[in-house]
């Protein structure tokens, strides 16, 4: 039985895209930049407790910091006159210092005029440039070229290339709860939060929320990924703003939170990958480094701060899943988690998607080849993790009416509590992990690499991950009978928490033992030069790289599988 | 009480629910700076307390009143403090349930702990008891309501010694500050300090864990041992507390504080405590039941043993205190053969958890 998944496109919910809260934003960007400029130099002021002395020693931890950046780890997309800027900033500095006629009013505001400058130039810096002609000329340019790929590949023939046989929408598949996002979009204010293993994901993402009919939703992109053009035209025509992970200062992180908060209460859709990064292990993150999540609930407190108590100032936290039977980057980021976990040493970002050849030649692959990606929109929560229903109002677990604004309300006014929202923030990660596990989609691919890398484990017990991933590979192999009464076992295992609500499964699961097998073997990481898992000539379960086969099996960490062996 | 004074947000009052010795207690504390509501569960209770201003015989505040309608105490207070044995916290949360709403502030006084199993499973018929099979009381609170904002009270509070007005001090320990800065507010005077934690399941776990070694106490008096022998329960008590406590998800630095060592030393000092007097009539030769039979109320330790034993079990670790009470209490082991076998134990470690 094969379940359907959606072909059809979904008629856009605003036709007009000067509706779009992403289009409205960028008209009105240059205020917007100004807005969140100017309040987040509010934030830090009161965090500095407005003491001029606190204020001069962030302003020079972050002068030093950015400066010690410029000189170490330049990128391509650094604005040139960077060093200027700083260069500015610290004669200032040094002005201010010296100037022993200042009063401590005086100094303050001294000092508070530098920060202005250093929270617009961050608050420019991290805004998007979006363009509805841009996005549109995306959108086509990703269906129309990938079809194109799609059906040279599949349907045999000269004209095959103009067929219209196999659509986008075959190899990528949709499932969950499509119709409650796209109504709520209309109401509220969407805030997409999507599992994180491959850089693809962001175009993914984005390709989905065009099929499902939706505005553009605004997102935080690594800057490291504007470095490359392809992708930095793509990213721009997404809605994307920029972060940069090298700048861990206080002044840049409130501008960016600000910013983001800022765009939510706007009305514009987001997406936050809760990650912060794409997973290493390829585990789904059972501890979220949360991030930018705060900025969601803060924005809904703002809401109800400004009397904003109808759905439209509600904001709908939507968990998605996306399910892989390959991952590009999987051999980068398995050896990035191997020696984070194995030694405390220092750690750069090392990038597979380097270039644009070889994500050109990862997307013909993809597109030739039959691999099938499947993502899972969750149901919609408040910024609490409770369930929300159509007119978007928050149910208990018992189905009882609740009001999320309840949370931030204190003797009978909603009032502003940090501590508090940063425990909340911390809840609702928790609630979305959870979520995670309930959509998550298991391929064979999952399957076969779990089964296979659990055995290799039990029948070494004595030896840690380390030594595993060490093992002469022509002592590993699996007996494909043994192999294949696991496999039942926890497939068995797998439809038993299906039952429970605690997992998705993708149709072909439903077929037989050996098919399921068959069709894991030929799609576990099919792409990479090293195959995870394969069957030899004697019919064995043999393994070409234990650490891939390791990345891919941790995709069903987390469901107490490993207690079957 | 009429609806003006219901809705407006000023006048809310403060919520106690239960009226046992501590309920009652904590009760009139704040009563003295705050206008107090209780819940009880009998009409009759609630009757005494609004007429004679007494609850079983215990003198309440007369500007306290009485509900026996959890939807009343609701609406009535934005902060409610639960004062209820654990053995009937479960039901009791899941009365007010739906009556809680996400703005409620929730302080419990309750040590003990609850089970959190399938339906039709008991302590008897499963094999193992996983950490998450076992929940303090505020996850309780967490679990049962939509209330968020948690607290729980614990330390050396004898209600008598309160109620004499002697002084004393208590700990909150909540996630969030704004409940400890409010537990604070409410229940500080010139002879009642209050400190607080943020390590909630920590402070929770000293003050369940320290009614075992309570126990134990008992036990040693109850044998005519001296001093020598109580210092020496106390230290390795509080040794075995700090390890179980961190075994359950607690810090060990709360182990350390008011409402663990120090709630440790006033009960095994406290000869009227249930707890002790549990261990005291053990060491006369009294089995479980023949004690049980002429009890009023539980003694909550019994059942922590119960229940700490299954988890440690499960999870592998040694607890040999908490291992030989549950052995004298359940399997018929002589309470001075298991005074040989402590004795005897392998502890040579004087400090392993610092």
């Amino acid at each position: 039985m094969e379940e359907k998944y959606i072909k059809h496109r979904y008629a856009p919910i605003l036709p007009k895209k000067d509706e779009w809260p992403v289009v409205k934003l960028a008209r009105e960007r240059k205020e917007f930049i100004k807005k969140v400029a100017e309040l987040a130099e509010v934030r830090i002021l009161n965090q500095t407790g407005k003491n001029p002395e606190i204020l001069k020693e962030e302003l020079e931890t972050t002068l030093y910091r950015e400066k010690l950046r410029i000189k170490q780890n330049p990128w391509d997309v650094d604005p040139d006159d960077e060093g200027q800027f700083w260069g500015e900033v610290k004669n200032s500095l040094l002005q201010i210092n010296a100037d022993s006629s200042l009063t401590k009013t005086k100094r303050l505001e001294a000092y508070q005029e530098v920060l202005k400058r250093i929270t617009s130039r961050y608050a420019e810096e991290i805004a998007s440039n979006f363009k509805a002609t841009h996005y549109k000329f995306t959108r086509s340019v990703v269906t129309y070229g990938f079809s194109r790929l799609l059906n040279a590949a599949r349907v045999k023939g000269f004209k095959s290339i103009f067929s219209n046989q196999y659509t986008l929408q075959d190899k990528i598949q949709i499932t969950g709860q499509t119709d409650q996002i796209r109504d709520l979009a209309t109401k509220g204010t969407i805030v997409m939060v999507p599992t994180h293993f491959s850089n693809l994901d962001s175009i993914l993402i984005g390709w989905i929320i065009s099929v499902l009919g939706m505005p553009p939703f605004i997102y935080g992109a690594g800057l490291n990924l504007f470095n490359i053009s392809i992708f930095a035209y793509f990213m721009n025509a997404l809605g994307a703003y920029k972060v940069d992970r090298r700048k861990k200062n206080l002044m840049y992180l409130e501008t960016l939170k600000t910013y983001s908060k800022e765009a939510i209460q706007f009305g514009c859709h987001s997406l936050f990958f809760p990650g912060g990064t794409r997973s290493r292990s390829g585990m789904i993150e059972s501890k979220l480094k949360l991030g930018l999540l705060s900025t969601a609930i803060e924005a809904q407190r703002a809401n109800y701060q400004q009397g904003i108590t109808d759905i439209s100032g509600k904001i709908f936290i939507v968990p998605v899943t996306i399910n892989y039977h390959f991952v590009l980057e999987a051999p980068g980021l398995i050896q990035d988690h191997l020696s984070m976990t194995g030694q405390e040493r220092y750690y750069r970002e090392n990038d597979e998607f380097s270039t644009s050849y070889k994500i050109s030649k990862f997307l013909v692959k993809f597109f030739t080849k039959g691999s099938d990606i499947s993502v899972s929109i969750g149901r919609a929560m408040d910024v609490m993790g409770n369930y929300v229903d159509e007119d978007g109002n928050s149910h208990d677990k018992w189905d009882r009416l609740i009001d999320t604004r309840d949370y931030f309300v204190s003797e009978g006014k909603v009032t502003v509590d940090q501590q508090r929202e940063e425990e909340y923030t911390h809840m609702l990660g928790k609630r979305i992990v959870e979520e995670f596990h309930k959509i998550n989609r298991v391929f064979s691919s999952h399957l076969v690499a779990f089964v296979a890398f659990e055995l290799i484990k039990s029948k070494n017990n004595k030896l840690d991950i380390f030594d595993l991933i060490r093992l002469p590979l022509e002592d590993i192999f699996l007996s494909y009978e043994e192999f294949k009464s696991s496999c039942q076992r926890v497939l068995n295992r797998i439809f038993e928490l299906k039952s429970e609500g605690k997992i998705d499964v993708a149709p072909h699961l439903t077929r037989s033992m050996d098919e399921i097998i068959t069709h894991g073997l030929d799609n576990v990481g099919m792409y990479h030069a090293k195959r995870p898992l394969i069957r030899d000539k004697k019919g064995n379960i043999v393994t070409e790289d234990m650490s891939l086969l390791y990345f891919y099996h941790n995709r069903l960490h987390g469901y107490g599988l490993e207690k079957l062996f | 009480m009429d609806m003006a004074s219901k809705n407006s947000s000023k006048s809310k009052l403060i919520g106690v629910v239960g009226v046992g010795s501590f309920g009652t207690a904590i009760a009139n504390m704040l009563a003295e700076k705050n206008e107090v509501m209780v819940y009880a569960r009998k009409q009759e209770v609630v009757d005494e307390i609004n007429s004679s201003h007494t609850a079983s015989g215990r003198v309440l505040n007369p500007s306290i009143r009485a509900t026996f309608s959890p939807e009343e105490l609701c609406d009535a207070c934005d902060v409610l403090f639960f004062m209820i044995p654990s053995a009937a916290f479960v039901e009791v949360t899941q009365t007010f349930a739906p009556f809680l709403h996400p703005y409620h502030l929730v302080i419990h006084g309750t040590k003990g702990l609850a089970l959190n199993l399938q339906k039709g499973e008991t302590l008897e018929t499963v094999t193992k008891l996983h950490r998450s099979q076992l929940m303090t009381m505020s996850e309780v609170i967490l679990q049962e309501t939509v209330a968020v904002r948690v607290g729980c009270l614990a330390g050396p509070n004898i209600s008598k010694e309160l109620s004499l007005g002697q002084p004393a001090a208590t700990v909150i320990a909540s996630k969030y500050n704004e409940v400890i800065l409010e537990g604070q507010r409410l229940l500080r005077s010139e002879r009642f300090q209050v400190y607080g934690n943020s390590d909630i399941i920590g402070v929770e776990l000293s003050g369940v864990l320290k009614n075992i070694i309570a126990i134990a106490a008992g036990a040693l008096a109850g044998l005519g041992l001296g001093e020598n022998a109580k210092g020496l329960l106390i230290s390795r008590g509080m040794v075995e507390m700090a390890h179980l406590s961190k075994a359950l998800g607690g810090s060990v630095q709360s182990v350390m504080g008011l409402a663990g060592v120090g709630d440790l030393v006033t009960t095994c000092n406290s000869v009227d405590s249930r707890n002790f007097t549990v261990g005291y009539r053990l060491a006369k030769g009294e089995s479980l039941d023949e004690i049980m039979q002429t009890m009023e109320e539980v003694a909550e330790g019994v059942n922590t043993i119960r229940i700490i034993d299954a988890f440690i079990k499960t999870v592998g670790i040694r607890a040999p205190i908490t291992e030989n009470l549950h052995r004298v209490l359940f399997e018929d082991l002589s309470i001075e053969e298991a005074l040989q076998f402590l004795m005897k134990y392998p502890f040579s470690v004087d400090v392993d958890f610092v």
